[in-house]
């Protein structure tokens, strides 16, 4: 029934540096990171037959008239936003696990600090009711109905679950500044975390300015410049390559509903991890309670929390209590985001929490190396609440 | 909200499709939503055909203009130039009697009177000759 359990495997992963102005192109920093996943792997550039790139400037034609790849057997895209890095890998398990691919490259990168500024979004130049940098699948929504009330980026939109969830279940702001705070203890670790050599107490999160409430400054996931990227291939294949495979377990991904508006859900904490999760735990034949870490798309802090209850870590009300402690860290029940996320490590949409989900089970990630991590948990969240789900193996 | 006193510089609905058509029956003063004619799901946004039970059949059936405030953000820092004299301002979520939720703004709320379902009422603000964006007040 679970075809695809531990049918292929991430044997490559790759990134560039992560920058507030790279000085490269969206489509040069990708293929840096994929340059080095293949590297990584002990693949060659033309050995890859499969690319599933982002839907932002390049095509999988641009990427393989860059690597050479004369033959590109699967060429495929996916419109989920932050969640379209896991569905990929998804996409390219499928096309590994029935050989319509060999080698599949999910590259994801841009210039998120240089060139394409949240705050930019509808800016002047959609002054009379452009709907800005919004994906094609929500542009109508937000350019006829959210605009021209003022709503018309990410930070405003989650905002309206944060409160209602604050209202009803009494979410403190604590719980949400325990992500923020985790984060950046985590990314000191990581000499590629953006935020390294800058710490942040609770004290510091609940002193910063307010962006839209109820989200302070650091509920809010960083902006920059870089790119990652990971190679698929089968098992049988992975034994003749450089590293130990990291096995795709379960996977899966879900959409609310309706995706594209999210004022109209009959649940509004109803997220597309909420039908992801079940699926992906089904196929993996794995507990939660089986998880050694877990990489959450962060997006906002909020987010975490959503997810957090959506997957089933908690009950639904009381993520509050169960951000309480030191679960999140590194030797607690739950590590949470070990590299830093994209609050403090780096904003790519998380294809790097997919890279440091294999770094941790291939146990090379150095000091916050959680022990003997053996299992690991990847979600991704896009758009207005599009979810994608991997649990991942050594 | 402030009353507008020069060229309104803020936003506007493109007013193509479904939303040109809502916003028409809106610059008349009346708040419409679609209802399938087949089951009398009420629906919102606009669509082609009912999600319920997949009639292409429907009318734009006249709302009480009664709701209640279901969620909202206040924005404190500007994310477009054009609201930036707003600041603090905020879209709020109204669930209307009929079931359906909007986006809106309350005209005579302070962000820090906002609470789960507080009553309220739409009104029409006429923002330019063209177009009327719906809003909502307490209701008594």
């Amino acid at each position: 029934m679970y075809a695809l359990k531990d049918q292929a495997c991430i044997v490559g992963v790759g990134e560039t540096a992560y920058t507030r102005g790279s000085g490269k192109t969206d489509l040069a920093l990708m293929l840096e990171a994929s340059v080095n996943a293949i590297t990584d792997a002990g693949l060659s550039l033309h050995d890859i037959d499969g690319i599933i790139p982002p839907p932002l400037a390049a095509t999988s034609e641009h990427f393989a008239a860059n690597l050479g790849i004369q033959d590109l057997r699967y060429a495929v895209t996916v419109h989920m936003g932050g969640a379209s890095p896991i569905t990929s890998l998804q996409s390219a398990t499928m096309a590994v696990a029935c050989g319509v691919a060999k080698n599949v490259l999910v590259p994801l990168g841009w210039n998120g600090y240089s060139t394409m500024r949240v705050r930019d979004m509808g800016g002047k130049k959609n002054a009379n009711g452009g709907s800005g940098g919004a994906p094609g699948a929500l542009a109508n929504t937000i350019g006829e109905y959210y605009l021209p009330y003022g709503a018309n980026v990410p930070v405003q939109w989650y905002a309206w679950l944060a409160t209602r969830h604050k209202e009803l279940y009494g979410t403190p702001d604590e719980a949400m500044g325990t992500i923020a705070v985790t984060s950046r203890k985590h990314a000191q670790l990581n000499d590629k975390a953006y935020m390294q050599g800058r710490p942040l107490s609770m004290e510091d999160y609940l002193n910063a300015r307010w962006v839209s409430k109820p989200f302070r400054l650091f509920d809010c996931c960083l902006e920059t410049d870089g790119a990652a990227a990971v190679v698929v291939t089968s098992p049988e294949r992975a034994r003749d390559l450089k590293h130990d495979p990291v096995y795709i377990s379960g996977i899966a991904e879900g959409h609310p509903y309706p995706a594209d508006d999210i004022p109209a859900r009959p649940d509004p904490f109803k997220i597309g991890l909420s039908f992801a999760t079940p699926k992906a735990l089904r196929m993996a034949e794995v507990d939660l309670k089986d998880l050694d870490f877990a990489e959450i798309y962060d997006c906002f802090t909020y987010v975490v929390l959503l997810q957090l209850e959506a997957i089933g870590f908690c009950k639904r009300g009381e993520v509050g209590d169960f951000a309480q402690g030191n679960r999140f860290e590194l030797d607690g029940e739950l590590p949470l985001n070990t590299h830093g996320g994209l609050h403090s490590e780096a904003h790519v949409w998380g294809m790097n929490h997919i890279v440091e989900a294999a770094h941790q089970l291939r146990h090379e990630a150095g000091k916050r190396q959680v022990k003997d991590a053996q299992l690991g948990l990847v979600t991704g969240w896009g758009d207005f609440g599009d979810g994608s789900l991997a649990i991942m193996r050594r | 909200m402030p009353t507008e006193t020069q060229e309104y510089t803020r936003p506007l609905p493109k007013m193509r499709g479904f939303a040109g058509e809502f916003y028409a029956y809106c610059k008349k003063h009346e708040l419409r939503f679609q209802r399938c004619t087949g089951c009398q799901t009420w629906r919102h946004v606009p669509r082609d055909m009912c999600a319920t039970c997949g009639s292409f059949d429907w009318e734009w059936a006249q709302s009480s203009g009664k709701g209640k405030l279901f969620s909202w953000t206040t924005a404190m820092q500007p994310m477009l130039p054009q609201f930036a004299d707003l600041i603090p301002y905020s879209p709020v979520i109204i669930e209307m009697e009929e079931g359906v939720r909007m986006l809106s703004w309350l005209t005579d709320v302070a962000p820090d009177e906002l609470k789960l379902d507080l009553a309220v009422e739409v009104v029409f603000d006429d923002v330019t000759p063209e177009v009327t964006l719906p809003k909502f007040k307490r209701a008594d």
